[in-house]
């Protein structure tokens, strides 16, 4: 009994700690103001003025100032509007190759499977700085391009949504291709001679058979890009321009420039807000799956 | 054996490439003569001789491998008894928030977690360094761990722990004799899994970081930010190389493995 006690406790109360707890502060602090201090906030919660003191304090002033100020919602929706397209984008590079190895000889899917893990594994701010060198107006691509003459001028892609495109797509390619390819391995071949032999063309039996069946790795590797994308920061600060609006930049700014707590509690509590959504549908997607495989 | 169609050859061969070249181009230009990372200018490894000798990168590499091996071995520990009161707990007061406690870190955004420990920290007056983002990697990385493991847990057969419960062992004992090494190898990829989690992680070790304890990816991304710079490719280099090694190495580890157990089977098949 009391080892049971014990094994529930400790992660129990570890988790409480450090993960619930932190959101009650940060929510807590979004409904306070900035103020010139250590810490940048007020008011601070006393026992000797009491609970009731404490709580008529708080008010909803951030979130308001969020919602007048253009800024975060221009950041709010191009943060969704740049997931929505490199989700798509990701979906495009990384079906036809979930579909190519899972079509593959068996004896080549366990390399081509750790080919596509591997660079999980490395470092992803090495992988975002990888295409610093190759976009920039000096870089890789350019000199390549203009050497084989398709462009005299070099083009500017570092700095811009398009480098940010680029790089979401690159660094987070292998979620989506796992999720599908597991959903394609498990395909029964002989639906799509069914349907061949049935009288589709090959372009059809694909559109009618094969896609449905792969829908739950799509949806699967869709979410798994989509919801960490949102609240990205590391691509957009680095290959990203000025004029590249992400929410997950946004945040950083203003707690580490900026120094407004509240309005960066604001920022983050609205975020996780707009996560949820995603995050239950991808819940459920789950479930289904699990279903369908017992 | 069936053929591949052109089009599954060409698909893979590009997206592989995508993957590859701007890895392979890194590796290249870190052996560059030149300090234009874009011009070559003959082959050099001076680059990793100047690294070497750099100090600050040396720390901060120092420091990174300290937090990446307390965080990622407390996280295995905390994370496999989280599995198994997941898996094998039963019903107990709490247990939903329980679960959704260990799912939600793997989907939160890292500026998210990070603030929120970061405002903890302050909060009840901890001081920033080493032993904040050890608390903090712990906490996200346990999860990962968790997942990795209850999905071992779940397809391993209940009976054997009970047939060796039924022969006299106490419940530690069991877990140790017969539980852990069945599940050991997920334990090992679980703690794989949160070592490279710790060592790549930039945003919550910079909101968490103190001034004392700056972390290798912290001291890439400054230096990033300022363009790119052959020293930088030399490290990416040596972190690229390291990886492919532990990645392979883990890989043929695995396989011989399958192959012996397999083989175990067959003979246990025969009689």
């Amino acid at each position: 009994m009391m080892r049971r006690f014990f094994l529930i406790s400790v992660p129990y109360v570890w988790l409480l700690a450090l993960f619930l707890v932190p959101f009650v502060i940060v929510l807590k602090i979004s409904l306070s103001d900035v103020e010139l201090a250590r810490p940048p906030y007020t008011p601070h919660f006393d026992w000797a003025t009491g609970v009731w003191a404490f709580l008529s304090e708080l008010d909803f002033e951030n979130f308001t100032w969020l919602a007048e100020d253009d800024l975060y919602w221009k950041a709010y929706l191009s943060s969704f509007k740049i997931a929505l397209i490199s989700t798509l984008l990701t979906l495009l590079v990384g079906y036809p190759m979930a579909y190519a190895m899972a079509r593959a000889p068996s004896e080549w899917r366990a390399t081509l499977m750790m080919l596509v893990i591997l660079p999980f594994w490395t470092s992803f701010l090495i992988r975002v700085y990888a295409w610093m060198g190759i976009l920039s107006n000096e870089g890789f691509l350019n000199q390549f391009l203009m050497w084989t003459g398709v462009i005299s001028e070099p083009l500017t892609i570092l700095n811009t949504n398009t480098a940010v495109y680029i790089g979401i797509v690159y660094t987070y390619l292998p979620f989506m291709i796992l999720p599908i390819y597991a959903a394609l391995e498990r395909l029964d071949e002989s639906l799509i001679e069914a349907a061949e032999d049935l009288g589709c063309s090959r372009l059809s039996a694909f559109w009618l058979v094969t896609i449905p069946l792969s829908k739950t790795g799509i949806i699967a590797g869709s979410f798994l890009v989509f919801i960490p994308v949102l609240g990205e920061f590391v691509i957009p600060s680095l290959l990203g321009g000025s004029d590249t609006l992400m929410i997950g930049k946004v945040l950083w700014e203003e707690f580490f420039s900026n120094r407004d707590w509240p309005v960066a509690s604001a920022v983050a509590v609205v975020l996780l807000l707009l996560l949820i959504i995603p995050i239950v549908l991808f819940q459920r997607n789950q479930q289904k799956q699990q279903e369908a495989e017992q | 054996m069936r053929r591949m169609s052109w089009f599954n050859t060409v698909s893979l061969t590009l997206g592989f490439a995508f993957l590859y070249v701007p890895m392979l181009i890194l590796v290249i230009y870190s052996f560059n003569e030149s300090k234009l990372v874009t011009v070559w200018a003959g082959f050099s490894t001076k680059w990793y001789g100047e690294l070497l000798q750099n100090e600050a990168f040396l720390n901060a590499a120092w420091v990174t491998l300290k937090v990446a091996v307390m965080s990622s071995t407390i996280a295995t520990v905390l994370g496999t008894m989280a599995a198994y009161v997941l898996v094998r707990g039963g019903r107990f007061m709490g247990r939903t928030l329980f679960s959704g406690m260990i799912y939600a870190p793997l989907v939160m955004p890292e500026v998210i977690t990070g603030l929120s420990l970061l405002l903890l920290f302050i909060g009840i007056g901890l001081d920033r360094g080493v032993m904040t983002i050890v608390l903090a990697h712990t906490t996200f990385s346990m999860c990962y761990v968790s997942v990795v493991v209850s999905s071992r847990l779940v397809t391993f057969d209940k009976s054997l722990e009970e047939a060796a419960l039924d022969l006299g062992c106490s419940p530690s004992e069991a877990f140790r004799l017969v539980t852990l090494p069945i599940i050991a190898p997920a334990v090992i990829s679980g703690w794989l899994l949160a070592f490279t989690l710790s060592l790549d992680d930039l945003v919550i070790a910079s909101f968490t970081s103190g001034p004392a304890a700056t972390t290798l990816p912290i001291k890439i991304y400054s230096a990033v930010r300022l363009g790119v710079s052959p020293e930088i490719n030399a490290l990416s280099t040596l972190m690229i190389a390291i990886v492919t090694l532990g990645v392979i190495t883990a890989s043929l580890v695995n396989k011989r493995q399958m192959v012996r157990q397999k083989r175990d089977a067959q003979a246990a098949e025969r009689g």
